[in-house]
């Protein structure tokens, strides 16, 4: 017999997904914030008395019909029917989570209310009688600690128990004026054979969208029913208003009594939530504040000066300085002052990556020629260079799903939605914008949280100009290039400067778009503000395994497979012979059929005879961003008079020798970097794309990537080339940041002037 | 004249008689608890001034001016 299918449904942010991990000791990503899972989950409990199949809906206020995740809930709930479903509900939140559940009641399948986050309820000494609840709800309710994992067994077994039993369909909307309508629509529905009558009857006659279209002669009739009673009701047909009513006035007189206050709470009265609340999202400390706390999650993960303490105390910079030049103490101290966690981690694994390669070279030795560079360079080159970014771009996801668990990214779309607003995106787009920090892939999947389907569309567009952790490598290692080739600048300021250019690049595109193709209203911005929390071990940890299983197995997959088949292109020639001179290989070939393209970006025919490289390096981008660095690493070896080179730290060593042989110039660089942030993203990251916005608009899609990277990099590279000089870098990220600033407020004041006001206007 | 919550400064509360708009906009407003009767209390504007929080039903909820000037309250 098959498995019992147990859906869990409730509201975004009721801990629905830790649940399902506690429940299935699976990987699903969690965070606090509603609306994180967007796709339906499944695994496998064996917590019960019989293993189950347990299935992560995504989180919903309501059956309503409006939002991709709604719709797929409910079509789930009536298609498929499980054979139970258990609506976990915030007990901190216990009314509004109670309107889903009166919803579940009117389908008639087996339910289990899992009242969570009890122990936060206890902690303000309030206290729920589940007891009563039960009785009034007429389903079992479990009191259980999703993320202690407290009567999950409990949750399980009673879920269990009810699928085997029967539950008849039951309306608290019993009472109402509406009732005789719903009793009507409801037994057209029974003689017509139609599942779940009951539930269809009481959306038909809410003028539910997609029941009226299905069921155009029933909802006929319930008009006409209700045409006559109209007169009786004080919402006066609006049925809507008064089912949603009737509902949330039934939560308050049945099912809040059961929950005991310890003493009231003062209207304003300040809890630790809203004292840290008062504070982040403070008028005038707000957006500062934001930009700190950015600012820090950068420093921790990259600095080289950590805390500035070698620049504030000089002596103890010396220190670090002499320090830096045992090999091993380099791991934790540099020649500016201490390492962040994020640089000590990376200096870690690559001390570690290089001795792998040397030992590797020495077990070799003796070897062939060809074999010894295919192992050394081509195979081992590449992926350690990939695997020496690991702990910097782990450190930075733990960063984000730290800030995401404690509430503070809804905080931030609530202090950011007025700016978004003006780029035509709700404040609800900033996080999956934000998550493209991390990974392009699980941000594009999360924009199924915006209703609007083009602004969906626009906001996938944008999402890989926010530099992903696989693109971190590129910054890195070409910011350090330039400081160690040019013995100027400061990398971290160059880092910085470009993440800020990909967010300008992505926000001047949206505006394009929502003016242009993409045109349409601001979507609406009604969102919940969880309460902070303080982030659970657990969860945390699972979000970074996550992380580290994905990176390593495309370290070890497809970036493998790609640093041989680039070693091969490399090293032989259309003869299939194995040549001296890389400049004759058949991917030198390639680049330099290509190259003449790339000369107005700075890295074209001007480079000469090893220009095609970085042409070549673009290229293996598109496989994974990992590659472009690891292609360095690969090719530098070939360089003349570098044979027997092994990668370095970081790829700096690589992109200096890729300088000095090319002649390559500061804003070449840049804009090299420019156009990998800006351009067609990841294999992985298209497919999904493609997945996410359609047939029709993929095309165009792909389209925007390759005119937008172009056109960035074209205009970074005059604008460098024009400054030129020692301290270039900083002026054009200046004045790079001045023009966006000056369009900005340009559009703002446009914007209050008329234009935006008439967008408005259709919606009163 | 009609009061909206819109209209209601950091601090006040006020209880919600009638629900404007239609489609998308009034049904969510419906779901998250804005119905007839309900209390709400305006506790904050977002840095920029837009948009505003406020709670209602024990927990917080945030919408802009123009969602919010759907909803008239006494």
């Amino acid at each position: 017999m098959a498995n019992l299918k147990i859906a869990l449904a409730g509201n975004p942010n009721s801990g629905k997904t830790t649940l399902f991990n506690a429940l299935t000791g699976s990987t699903a990503h969690v965070g606090n914030w509603p609306g994180v899972t967007v796709d339906k989950k499944e695994g496998v409990c064996k917590k019960g008395k019989t293993p189950v199949d347990i299935i992560d809906l995504p989180g919903i206020y309501s059956l309503s019909p409006y939002t991709p995740e709604e719709v797929i809930a409910r079509n789930y709930l009536l298609d498929e029917r499980p054979d139970c479903i258990i609506n976990i509900v915030d007990a901190t939140n216990f009314e509004r989570n109670l309107y889903l559940t009166t919803q579940l009641l009117e389908v008639d399948i087996p339910l289990v209310v899992a009242l969570n986050m009890t122990d936060i309820l206890e902690k303000d000494g309030d206290d729920i009688d589940e007891k009563a609840l039960e009785d009034k709800i007429g389903v079992p309710v479990v009191e259980i600690s999703a993320l202690r994992e407290k009567n999950i067994g409990l949750l399980i077994n009673r879920a269990i128990e009810s699928a085997e039993k029967k539950r008849e369909a039951t309306s608290v909307l019993k009472n109402t004026s509406v009732y005789g309508a719903i009793e009507n629509a409801e037994i057209a529905f029974k003689l017509r054979e139609v599942v779940s009558p009951l539930f269809h009857a009481v959306k038909l006659v809410e003028k539910d969208g997609i029941e009226v279209k299905n069921h155009p002669h029933e909802a006929q009739a319930a008009e006409e029913f209700m045409q006559k009673n109209a007169k009786d009701s004080p919402f006066g047909g609006d049925t809507e208003a008064e089912i949603a009513d009737a509902r949330y006035k039934y939560i308050t007189t049945h099912f809040s009594p059961t929950l005991k206050r310890a003493r009231k709470k003062k209207q304003g009265e300040l809890t630790k939530s809203d004292k840290a609340d008062r504070v982040l999202t403070h008028r005038v400390a707000g957006l500062p504040i934001f930009l700190l706390i950015l600012f820090t999650v950068f420093h921790v993960t990259f600095s080289e000066n950590f805390l500035y303490l070698g620049s504030i105390i000089p002596s103890f910079g010396e220190w670090c300085a002499s320090e830096s030049e045992n090999v091993f103490k380099a791991i934790f101290f540099s020649a500016d002052g201490l390492n962040s966690p994020g640089a000590i981690l990376f200096y870690l694994m690559d001390t570690i990556t290089v001795t792998i390669g040397e030992g590797l070279a020495s077990v070799m030795d003796g070897a062939s020629e060809w074999a010894l560079q295919l192992v050394v360079d081509g195979v081992w080159g590449g992926v350690s260079a990939v695997l020496s970014f690991m702990p910097q771009i782990l450190v930075l996801f733990l960063c984000f799903s730290i800030l995401e668990d404690t509430g503070y990214m809804a905080r931030v779309a609530f202090i950011l939605d007025r700016l978004l607003r003006r780029f035509g995106v709700s404040g609800r787009a900033f996080m999956p914008m934000i998550m493209g920090f991390g990974c392009s892939i699980p941000a594009m999947a999360n924009t199924r949280t915006l209703a609007d389907e083009k602004e969906r569309t626009a906001t996938i567009r944008v999402i890989p100009f926010f530099s992903c952790g696989a693109k971190l490598p590129i910054l890195t290692a070409i910011s350090g290039g330039i400081v160690m080739s040019f013995g100027m600048g400061n990398a971290e300021v160059i880092t910085y400067s470009m993440y800020l250019l990909g967010m300008i690049a992505a926000v001047l595109s949206l505006l394009i778009m929502r003016n242009t193709s993409m045109r349409g209203e601001t979507p609406p911005f009604i969102m919940e503000l969880p309460i902070y929390r303080r982030p659970g071990f657990r969860n945390l940890m699972l979000h970074l395994w996550e992380k580290l299983k994905h990176y390593v197995e495309k370290a070890f997959t497809i970036i493998l497979v790609s640093c041989i088949v680039i070693w091969f292109l490399s090293s032989f020639g259309w003869d299939w012979k194995m040549v001296d001179d890389m400049s004759q290989s058949i991917l030198a070939s390639l680049g330099k059929l290509l190259q003449p393209i790339f000369t107005p970006l700075g890295f074209g025919s001007q480079l000469g005879k090893w220009g095609w490289i970085f042409v070549v390096a673009a290229i293996t981008g598109l496989i994974a961003k990992e590659n472009v660095i690891a292609t360095f690493a690969s090719l530098a070896a070939c360089l003349p008079g570098l044979a027997g080179f092994e990668g370095t730290e970081e790829g700096i060593q690589e992109v200096v020798f890729m300088i000095s042989a090319t002649g390559i110039t500061i804003p070449g660089l840049i804009s090299f970097i420019a156009f990998n942030m800006t351009t067609v993203p990841c294999f992985a990251a298209v497919a999904t794309a493609r997945g996410e916005v359609g047939q029709g608009k993929f095309k165009w899609t792909l389209i925007f990537w390759l005119v937008s990277s172009y056109l960035v990099g074209t205009i970074v590279y005059a604008f460098g080339s024009a400054f030129g000089g020692a301290t270039w870098a900083i002026i054009a990220s200046v004045c790079l940041l001045a023009v966006a600033v000056l369009l900005t407020i340009g559009i703002v004041w446009y914007g209050k002037k008329g234009s935006l006001k008439g967008m408005f206007k259709g919606r009163k | 004249m009609k009061k909206l919550l819109s209209d209601l400064k950091v601090g006040d509360s006020g209880k919600v008689v009638k629900v404007n708009g239609e489609g998308a906009i009034r049904r969510r407003l419906f779901d998250m608890g804005i119905t007839p009767g309900v209390e709400i209390y305006f506790r904050k504007k977002a840095p920029l001034g837009d948009p505003i929080e406020i709670t209602l039903r024990g927990y917080e909820l945030t919408l802009r001016k123009i969602e919010a000037s759907f909803v008239e309250i006494e």
